[in-house]
């Protein structure tokens, strides 16, 4: 996480080799990214680039979806499963003749989900998804980014949406102007005062909510809805109770 | 009555179907917004947002194509009976793409373009560039080129440009999607400075109410085609709250958390639309 | 010949003399210096014609990646060289290469000290531009404004050129293996979608102008203006002189090459 320009994608792209360090060294599994081409490092690391359009040439989404599989050398047989299991994954099985150019935009970025996850490498980043969905898409997108993780996948999210990161408490990597400010859990770091200023985001409603609540014993890194509603349910019975003739 | 004091956009009935396609993309539509007023534009993906922005400044129908029933009045003139580039000088409009907006090799010659088109004399045309520059925070940033600008100066000059026109009406679709939220949040306030100095009536369109609730005094929510809900944003936000979130708009976490507790019956005011007004009723209820 | 070549024709925006002449008074330069250059091929002249230009690229900055560019242009001008050398006299081959690298010099010179902007506001000057225009386009200022729109595209559309190549790669698509057919199918994942990607954003910036009132009435307005001052007349008079004077001198005299 990091406002526009503190060096995200740079590190991103780090990843599968697509940028090599200039000092230091960055392994993936083990491996030096300096003596492996990108190829062979995105078979572990699939990078999905924001916008869909960076990506779709093909004829048919199947065919889009099958492109990296051919790349990597996989047999015609297992492509065809792939491809078809990918789709139905991502609910785009009705699709699959369908030419990518002719879908809405919420749809292609899910053909370019599709495209990459079809080799399901063991680490997949996220380069800002929740760019331009509406809340209902957000939503389908944190539960299957939930599930992958639940499947063993390590999911790296590149974004600048701290409501987002709030909903899904996941370990946050803070960066600004090059640097990595602070590792830690989102709701420690989304509501930190020094570190959201330092790295120019915005806090997340809820730890701007519970750091105004003075006095009250609230914890501060409250980030999650359920959590600041289950807190002040707490609290606010205790109220009742202890004033019985005034409710 | 439209020209009626105050009222800068009057639509009836309006309809839009898109050349080629059997769907209505706007239907029924009927709203009156009145000068200078605040209007949050939301609804889901596809609900017809965007188009009926494009309806305002008259690019539907001449930029796009289709058929358009019922009536549309913009300060008092129905947008049949004109250009889009007649239209411009009374509707602004800043797009979502900040870079895709922005021609000229440098800031300076974009903001001039649209005076220019306008066939004022030069005099005129560098007090609007000089003024709109200022207005909108570009001054520093003249002579560079599109390309060399972050995504919230680009917006900011795309700004610059519109109110170059002097626009009785801005219209912003999604205009900081490709924002950080810090930049966001001072576009946001630039705009709304704007409005209350010169009386802009401003419409934004946007999926993240906890970004926009805070200047909005009104929103409309279209979904469908269709205005399911229109009104000041702390009785829409208050009355159809349920009805908000089934249609997956993105409500502030704030109002959702206030939903939850009244629901629980643990507390019984209005859904707050801020986090400054929920902390001021929460530290009230607490203390007693 | 790699790519650094073309630095020699980027513009730079410095505050020169040169940088702040008439783009067109600077044309006419450029014309009269190859005109000479074409009509005759009198080593003496030849290299006296690019030595003159020297005290202008000092003048203007830009001798450093002028060198650059000339390092670069070696290649051609070997073979250049080396064609004729094999087909006539060595003095000819001598007078060729010269010309080559005259020529070079020259147009580098004019597009690393003129600007695109005043380039298109030039081009919307001339008569001749306003009326093919307006008979194909529509509208007199529609050309200059073709061409400036491409200028500022070009950074950006190599911006998303490199994204593309970044994505496809991410996809394990290998622009560097394979025979030739294969690198050149290679391309195409490359090209469709940088293709499209132009499309949609030419499609949203008309847009965008016409929400700006693009194309507006016939009398539209510039807020900037070019305009000649006394050192761009002195120039113009220069260059016309050379000119005239380079035709009279071919149609009455042989200059030999030595």
């Amino acid at each position: 996480m990091g406002e526009n320009g503190a060096g995200k994608t740079t590190l991103a792209k780090q990843l599968n080799g697509l940028l090599k360090p200039t000092l230091g060294k960055v392994t993936v599994d083990g491996y030096d990214t300096t003596k492996k081409s990108v190829a062979q490092l995105s078979r572990k690391v699939g990078i999905v680039f924001q916008n869909p359009d960076h990506l779709l040439f093909s004829e048919t989404v199947k065919e889009e979806v099958a492109f990296a599989l051919k790349n990597f050398g996989f047999e015609t047989g297992v492509i065809v499963k792939q491809v078809e299991r990918t789709l139905e994954a991502l609910d785009l099985a009705h699709y699959a003749d369908t030419s990518p150019f002719l879908l809405s935009g919420g749809e292609r970025k899910r053909v370019a989900l599709a495209a990459v996850l079809a080799w399901e490498p063991d680490y997949l980043v996220l380069d800002e998804p929740t760019i331009g969905q509406d809340y209902q898409q957000k939503e389908r997108l944190r539960n299957f980014i939930l599930q992958l993780n639940s499947q063993g996948k390590a999911v790296v999210m590149v974004t600048h949406d701290v409501e987002f990161v709030a909903e899904c408490n996941p370990k946050v990597v803070l960066m600004s102007k090059g640097k990595i400010l602070a590792q830690g859990q989102a709701d420690e770091i989304l509501s930190d005062d020094g570190l959201i200023e330092k790295a120019s985001l915005v806090k997340p409603q809820m730890a701007k909510l519970f750091s105004q609540l003075d006095g009250f014993g609230f914890p501060r890194d409250v980030v999650d809805v359920h959590r600041a509603k289950m807190l002040l349910e707490e609290k606010l019975s205790e109220v009742k109770v202890r004033v019985p003739q005034s409710s | 009555m439209a020209g009626t004091q105050g009222e800068i956009i009057a639509a009836r009935g309006l309809g839009f179907q898109y050349a080629g396609s059997a769907l209505k993309a706007l239907d029924d539509i009927n709203i009156i917004i009145g000068q200078g007023e605040f209007v949050l534009l939301t609804g889901p993906s596809g609900c017809g947002k965007t188009t009926l922005c494009r309806c305002l400044n008259g690019l539907i129908p001449n930029f796009h194509p289709g058929e358009m029933s019922g009536e549309l009045l913009v300060d008092g003139v129905s947008v049949a009976a004109e250009t889009t580039s007649e239209l411009s000088r009374k509707v602004g409009y800043v797009f979502q793409n900040p870079e895709n907006q922005l021609f000229a090799l440098t800031v300076e010659k974009d903001v001039a373009f649209g005076p220019e088109n306008l066939g004022l004399t030069r005099e005129e045309i560098r007090a609007r560039v000089d003024w709109a520059m200022d207005a909108a925070g570009t001054v520093e940033l003249k002579d560079l080129a599109p390309y060399e600008l972050s995504g919230g100066q680009q917006q900011r000059v795309a700004l610059a440009g519109v109110l170059a026109m002097k626009p009785s009406v801005i219209v912003l679709d999604e205009p900081t999607s490709f924002l950080d939220p810090r930049t966001a949040e001072e576009i946001m306030g630039a705009v709304d400075d704007l409005r209350r100095a010169r009386g802009i009536t401003v419409i934004v369109v946007e999926h993240r109410l906890d970004l926009v609730g805070r200047y909005a005094e009104r929103i409309v929510v279209m979904d469908h085609g269709r205005v399911v809900a229109d009104g000041k944003v702390e009785d829409v936000l208050d009355a159809e709250f349920d009805r908000l979130s089934g249609l997956g708009i993105g409500l502030p976490k704030v109002s959702l958390l206030w939903s939850m507790l009244r629901r629980d019956g643990l507390v019984s005011e209005r859904v707050p639309t801020h986090v400054e007004s929920a902390v001021k009723m929460l530290s009230e209820r607490l203390r007693n | 010949m790699s790519l650094r070549v073309l630095n020699g024709f980027k513009f730079s925006s410095l505050k020169t003399p040169i940088h702040k002449l008439d783009p067109r008074a600077k044309f006419l330069l450029v014309i009269g210096i190859i005109v000479p250059s074409l009509l005759f091929t009198n080593i003496y002249l030849l290299g006296g014609l690019l030595l003159v230009q020297v005290p202008l690229l000092l003048i203007g900055r830009v001798t450093k990646r002028w060198i650059q560019s000339l390092r670069a242009g070696v290649f051609l001008s070997a073979l250049i060289f080396v064609v004729n050398f094999f087909t006539g006299p060595l003095v000819n081959a001598v007078a060729l290469t010269l010309r080559f690298l005259l020529l070079m010099t020259t147009f580098s010179f004019f597009f690393m000290t003129t600007s695109p902007d005043d380039l298109g506001l030039a081009i919307d000057k001339v008569g001749f531009i306003r009326w093919l225009s307006r008979r194909w386009l529509g509208y007199p200022n529609a050309l200059s404004f073709t061409f400036t729109t491409a200028v500022r595209l070009v950074p950006t559309m190599a911006v998303d050129a490199q994204t593309v190549v970044d994505a496809q790669r991410s996809r394990g698509l290998e622009l560097d293996k394979g025979n030739l057919l294969k690198r050149v199918r290679n391309y195409i994942p490359i090209l469709i979608p940088l293709l499209l990607i132009a499309i949609r954003r030419s499609l949203e910036l008309a847009e965008a102008l016409e929400a700006r009132g693009f194309p507006g009435k016939e009398g539209r307005t510039s807020l900037f203006e070019l305009r000649f001052k006394l050192v761009d007349y002195v120039l113009l008079g220069i260059s016309l002189a050379g000119i005239v004077l380079s035709f009279w001198v071919f149609f009455h005299y042989r200059i030999p090459t030595v």
